[in-house]
């Protein structure tokens, strides 16, 4: 099992893309196994739906901050810390990189499928390495935040000083949270790359990733107009 | 097909069915499919990964729940009319005792055993091979999401045994008395864990509902088209997206309660409340912004509950009365204004909470407008059934049961549906008498159907027939005398959530109908061991079932009792007709596989 079969590895190359549902790769407690295409559509289709109900949190979310505004005096306006601006800038710029990671990693996949001619290398295509760019860049984003917390912090403005700042706390801290899961899967996505013929689950994670990674973006834009003009 | 015959071998060896291992031999290449079961005890029974496994754990973890929701309820019907009696174990009930087991009641029966068993437990195992696919979208997905539930379960019963033990402010937690931890006993870390119980089976959901969405939409076997799937997959289907809508807003909710309990905000809390002569810190917070909240979950969840049992009730009805279902799409048309309206309706919960009249009546409207899609598929029974050859069968016994029971509890809901009578009723036993028997006992029927219908399939045995009309009977009888009298009490203006009817002036008149009330709870408690003696003894001695016991047209019924590891043996099944094709005039016999090629031109 735990030997590489030569031919197995070339199946598996030859393997993507709409073909009908073949045996290969034969883990996961002996489920049946899809092609790629499949797997990839399959996993598609549950982000995008999986969307749904991170979507459903904010909007709950969003209805209480509006709710809760319109409820009396107690409400002061808060100044956002001007390390927001920055700090979308830099998730914008990640949403571009880690498209272009996808790309990339989609364009790889094609130059996979060329069967490879003996005594020929594989063709390795060279781009600039987007995804641990991404990364940096997500993380980059996760630090900017916790600066605008520890700001706030030094101000004296807490969660419970003020309704306002209760939301502002609940929405940052909770987008921040579902943003640190999108940069797990991609750090897994990145650590595949130093595993041999892994480039079908990197193409997979990130592929899936850069949807929920374009929505917390969205997302993001939408919670910075929300405090910024809702005050 | 491509060779991996390694893993084809190995997958003909370890398969734990002789007769196909005869078969697999001859077709070595279509075997390549197939892929061995898991053999350890771990991987084949804890952490399995095969959705029908999961689907009976799902079911055994309802099967306890329920048996401690019936033990709360127990308790309190005791307490009701012995009030001052001294239980073993559980010793005097105080009235803060009482709470307790009404909130722990209620949490654990809608959560634990409405949502758990008929979604969960008959979906999870009956979708993927009802559309003929070899598992769930994401099997891992589904593992995790079994587990999670189970662990919020544990942490759930754990809320008894802390300090000050389980919550006491309803399962509906309204503010304050829930965002309080010095509001009562049991509102302290009994509470805390109530919030992160249900936290974690809004996630264990999520995951699952994504994952039917998936396996619906993406999973179907060659001629599976949508408006070709069993009622039952239509009826999950929907669940799903409810569930899917749903319970991120719950989710959403229980992280402000917890926040403001924990981190001194004040999203709920109103200010100058005094607590145990106590000033609360918490000002300007609104109680009514969790009822909208709790609510907007609170409504689709009652749907959450039902329409699996609407999905069995119908694929039963048609299969037992001989009969194709009347009015295939229009009973798929009103699942979906079911689901669609119930996201609308919520402020019919609050109407007592003070709003708007113009708001109070379009909620009213709406929620009468439910009306119209329940009437649709009520009458699509009827219609079926009609001039039926009906075999009462145990299971087609209890998918009656289920039409009586919903049409029962269903009527009272345009009454309740209106303001001004709501007023009156709504903190009455009126409205304990409605929820229980459509949200509850309806639904209940709905997984007793399908238990009885499906248990062959599932263990390859079939259950006892005596000992399983008596139980319909018992249960049958028995709700109707539990809940049929509350109506009358709640008319009579007797409140709900009281413990102490003694000292209760006003209510004296009323406690011979409680009395009667228990005697009949005894007795529909004392019947449900029937069910489960029965269970358990047609697990190991029960007839040996045979591949279609019922005649039944749809996927399951073409698989070996149990079906094998990935249901179909590595063959896609191939379909040609919708669900129910009964009695095709014609036709050699009076029913037709959806996999049966010739027979009748397909729809």
């Amino acid at each position: 099992m735990a030997t590489l079969n030569p031919s197995l590895v070339e199946e598996r190359l030859h393997s993507g893309g709409g073909a009908p549902p073949h045996a290969q790769d034969g883990g996961e407690g002996g489920r049946p196994d899809f092609s790629f295409g499949d797997r990839l559509r399959r996993n598609r289709i549950g982000m995008a739906v999986a969307l749904a109900p991170v979507a459903m949190v904010f909007v709950a979310f969003t209805s209480a901050y509006i709710v809760r505004q319109g409820l009396g005096e107690d409400w002061r306006a808060m100044e956002l810390p001007q390390i927001l601006w920055i700090n979308t800038l830099i998730l914008v710029a990640s949403s571009f990189t880690l498209e272009l990671a996808r790309r990339g990693l989609t364009r790889q996949a094609a130059l996979a499928q060329v069967p490879s001619v003996p005594g020929v290398a594989p063709v390795e295509a060279s781009s600039a390495p987007w995804l641990p760019i991404t990364l940096v860049l997500g993380l980059g984003f996760l630090a900017g935040q916790w600066m605008a917390w520890g700001q706030l912090a030094r101000q004296g403005i807490f969660i419970s000083s003020n309704p306002s700042n209760s939301f502002f706390y609940l929405l940052t801290g909770a987008h921040a949270l579902h943003l640190a899961g999108g940069l797990l899967a991609l750090a897994y996505a990145a650590a595949t790359a130093a595993l041999a013929h892994a480039w079908e689950r990197r193409r997979m994670v990130v592929d899936v990733t850069s949807w929920y990674w374009h929505f917390m973006a969205v997302l993001w834009i939408y919670i910075f107009a929300l405090l910024q003009f809702a005050k | 097909m491509d060779g991996s015959a390694p893993e084809g071998k190995t997958g003909t060896v370890n398969r734990p069915h002789g007769a196909h291992r005869k078969m697999t031999e001859a077709h070595a290449v279509t075997e390549a499919h197939a892929h061995a079961a898991p053999t350890g005890f771990i991987r084949k029974y804890i952490f399995s990964l095969d959705h029908k496994v999961i689907g009976i754990q799902y079911y055994f973890l309802a099967l306890v729940a329920v048996f401690v929701g019936m033990f709360l309820s127990l308790l309190m019907r005791i307490h009701l009319v012995y009030p001052g009696v001294n239980l073993p174990l559980v010793g005097e009930i105080k009235p803060e005792t009482y709470l307790t087991l009404l909130t722990m009641h209620g949490t654990i029966m809608v959560f634990f055993v409405l949502t758990t068993a008929p979604q969960s437990g008959f979906g999870n195992y009956f979708l993927p091979i009802q559309i003929g696919a070899p598992d769930m979208a994401f099997p891992v997905l589904n593992m995790l999401s079994f587990w999670t539930t189970f662990l919020s379960f544990m942490v759930m019963l754990a809320a008894f045994f802390v300090e000050g033990g389980a919550p006491l402010s309803g399962w509906t937690q309204y503010p304050p008395l829930s965002a309080i931890p010095s509001a009562g006993p049991g509102q302290g870390l009994g509470m805390d864990l109530w919030i992160i119980s249900i936290a974690l089976f809004c996630g264990a959901s999520l995951m699952g509902a994504l994952n039917f969405i998936t396996t619906v939409l993406d999973m179907r076997a060659k001629g599976m088209t949508m408006m070709r799937m069993p009622l039952t997959c239509w009826a999950w289907f929907v669940t799903a997206i409810l569930a899917l809508l749903a319970f991120g807003v719950l989710l959403a909710g229980g992280i402000l309660l917890l926040l403001d309990r924990n981190a001194g905000t004040s999203f709920f809390v109103p200010g100058g409340l005094v607590v145990n002569g106590q000033l609360i810190k918490h000002q300007g917070g609104s109680p009514l912004l969790w009822q909208h909240l709790f609510w907007f979950f609170g409504h689709p969840e009652v749907y959450i509950a039902i329409l699996p049992g609407m999905g069995v009730a119908s694929q039963l009805l048609s299969t037992f009365s001989r009969k194709p279902i009347f009015g295939y799409k229009a009973m798929v048309y009103a699942i979906m204004a079911i689901g669609g309206l119930g996201f609308l309706v919520w402020g019919h919960h609050m109407f007592m909470s003070g709003m708007d009249p113009r708001s109070a009546f379009a909620f009213s409207v709406m929620t009468m407008a439910i009306g119209v899609p329940s009437a649709i598929k009520t009458f699509n029974w009827l219609g079926t059934i009609w001039r039926g050859r009906v075999r009462f069968a145990t299971p087609m016994l209890f998918a009656v049961g289920f039409v009586s029971l919903f049409v029962s509890g269903g009527l009272s809901g345009p009454f309740l549906a209106q303001p001004q009578l709501d007023n009156y009723l709504h903190d009455t036993y009126y409205v304990v008498a409605h929820f229980h028997l459509i949200m509850g006992v309806a639904a209940i029927f709905g997984i007793f159907a399908g238990t009885y219908y499906w248990f062959p399939k599932m263990f390859g045995r079939m259950m006892n027939t005596t000992l399983g009309q008596a139980h319909f009977w018992f249960t049958f009888i028995g709700t109707y005398a539990i809940f049929m009298p509350m109506h009358y009490l709640g008319m009579a203006g007797h409140p709900r959530r009281y413990a102490q009817l003694d000292v209760v002036q006003f209510l004296h008149p009323l406690i011979p109908v409680q009395k009667f009330i228990t005697y009949a709870a005894f007795i529909t408690i004392a019947a449900q061991f029937l069910f489960v003696f029965n269970f358990f003894w047609s697990m190991w001695k029960g007839k040996k079932a045979e591949i279609n016991p019922w005649e039944a047209t749809t996927l399951e019924w073409t698989v070996p009792s149990p079906p094998p590891h990935d249901n179909f043996d590595g063959k896609t099944p191939v379909v040609h007709h919708g669900p129910y094709e009964y009695s095709v005039p014609g036709a050699a016999k009076d029913y037709t596989m959806q996999t049966e090629e010739a027979a009748v031109p397909a729809h």
